[in-house]
């Protein structure tokens, strides 16, 4: 996702000057995606070049807020109406680790997978306290808690999508725990057919039995 | 470092003997304190299962040490194995086990009683370790009139009550949808964060992230363990 969308985003809901607009950002997500205040008016520059905001002037202590345009109040609809595009997504490390590492000689695969999934298994467990800790935070909720000033149900709100970008790190990490579960299981059915039984493309292709792949308890 | 609980010492668990030979454990070594759960994973026939009935004291092993609060289980006899059971360990099954026909504070008092304390106080006790678990209006209800999730609270609360302090749980959500078993989870981490000791025996990866540490199993060995504390970093997201 890019910045510019972010923006244009909360820009909608009204109109806020730079550092404003990062605390939201941040506040929204959880600190999970840092913008630098920098990062934050090089883009509103841009936005404002392309005719999407359009600076309504400075307050006392000179900061310039910023508000849509009716192409950008556009820009931002066609967004939420709009698929997240998947070929754009960057390529995943660990896939081509393994790719390589399963094609390379002399590479200890096993191990490559279990300090890969011990890893894994330490952030989702620093992710599940972050949880514990929200849905604590969520459960005796205080109007005075967390961000003073915030009102209440703004606050719930932002906890709310903290818990939900909380949860999907959690799935992230728990498909790739399978995956590499995956990886496993499957490196150790090759290991029982032996390296000669190793098939070309082709072969495959030309496989009929192969519903019994994947099974897993 | 918080008092150890449980201390299993190079513990083999081998089954049959001659050809028909299996080793279910080869020399586990594993400590749970105090305030700590430790999750096991790894795939069907790794020795979970076998892990946590000799951590139980339901089975022996081969050649090995389990000690539970400072007791040698194999130094003990038959009695004095199912007093310490009765009063040291408790035990959280897939499903369930509560006796249909007690209600929920008489499932949870039952462990008590059969102690030997009297009926009024075993109550208390048991209405107190209910509440602990979130279920204390549940009091009164007989299991068939509880949902899965308020059952396995009420099994955590059967396993902690009165003095004892460790718990272990075989697959505990399994029966469970995954909001019910992440709230069942949460309990039992609370119970933990509140000095007791956990191991919970999971296939899942989201539910042994609410642990500690987690051991991995493969072969009666354990290949791996994610010790370490958690990150502070992680902890102050706002910093």
């Amino acid at each position: 996702m890019s910045v510019k969308q972010g923006l244009l985003a909360l820009l909608a809901t009204r109109p806020m000057y730079g550092a404003q607009l990062r605390a939201e950002f941040e506040a929204r997500t959880g600190g999970t995606w840092p913008l630098n205040v920098g990062q934050v008016y090089t883009t509103l520059g841009r936005l404002e070049r392309d005719g999407l905001v359009e600076g309504i002037g400075a307050d006392e202590e000179g900061r310039i807020s910023y508000r849509l345009t009716d192409t950008g109040r556009r820009e931002v609809a066609a967004w939420w109406t709009s698929p997240v595009d998947r070929e754009t997504t960057p390529r995943d490390e660990l896939v081509i680790k393994l790719a390589l590492a399963v094609t390379v000689d002399g590479v200890d695969v096993p191990t490559v997978v279990q300090t890969q999934r011990t890893a894994t298994m330490r952030h989702l467990r620093d992710l599940t306290r972050l949880k514990q800790q929200a849905m604590n935070a969520s459960d005796d909720a205080t109007p005075e808690a967390a961000n003073p000033g915030v009102k209440r149900d703004d606050q719930g709100r932002i906890d709310l999508a903290w818990l939900l970008v909380l949860e999907n790190l959690i799935f992230a990490g728990e498909a790739e725990v399978r995956w590499l579960d995956h990886v496993e299981s499957t490196l150790v059915r090759e290991a029982v057919r032996g390296p000669g039984a190793r098939r070309t493309p082709a072969a495959y292709e030309n496989d009929t039995d192969r519903t019994t792949e994947g099974a897993r308890s | 470092m918080s008092e150890t609980i449980l201390r299993l010492e190079d513990v083999t668990r081998i089954h049959g003997t001659g050809e028909a030979q299996v080793t279910a454990l080869a020399g586990v070594s594993l400590e749970v304190a105090a305030g700590e759960l430790v999750a096991v994973m790894g795939p069907s026939g790794s020795g979970k299962s076998t892990l946590l009935n000799l951590a139980g004291g339901l089975d022996a092993p081969t050649t090995g040490t389990v000690v539970i609060e400072g007791q040698a289980l194999g130094q003990l006899g038959k009695d004095g194995l199912a007093r310490l059971r009765r009063r040291r360990v408790g035990f959280v099954f897939q499903d369930f086990n509560l006796i249909p026909s007690l209600t929920a504070a008489e499932n949870v008092a039952l462990p008590l009683e059969l102690d030997g304390q009297r009926v009024g106080k075993a109550r208390r006790r048991a209405v107190d370790a209910l509440n602990t678990v979130g279920v204390g209006e549940l009091a009164d209800r007989y299991p068939d009139k509880m949902s899965g999730g308020q059952q396995q609270r009420v099994a955590i609360a059967r396993a902690l009550v009165g003095d004892r302090r460790l718990v272990l749980a075989d697959e505990p959500t399994g029966a469970l949808d995954s909001h019910t078993g992440e709230g069942v989870l949460r309990v039992l981490r609370e119970r933990c964060d509140a000095g007791a000791a956990g191991l919970l025996v999971t296939h899942e990866a989201r539910h042994a992230a609410w642990a500690d540490r987690v051991v991995f199993l493969r072969d009666g060995v354990v290949v791996d363990s994610t010790g370490g504390d958690v990150a502070e970093s992680l902890l102050e997201p706002t910093a």
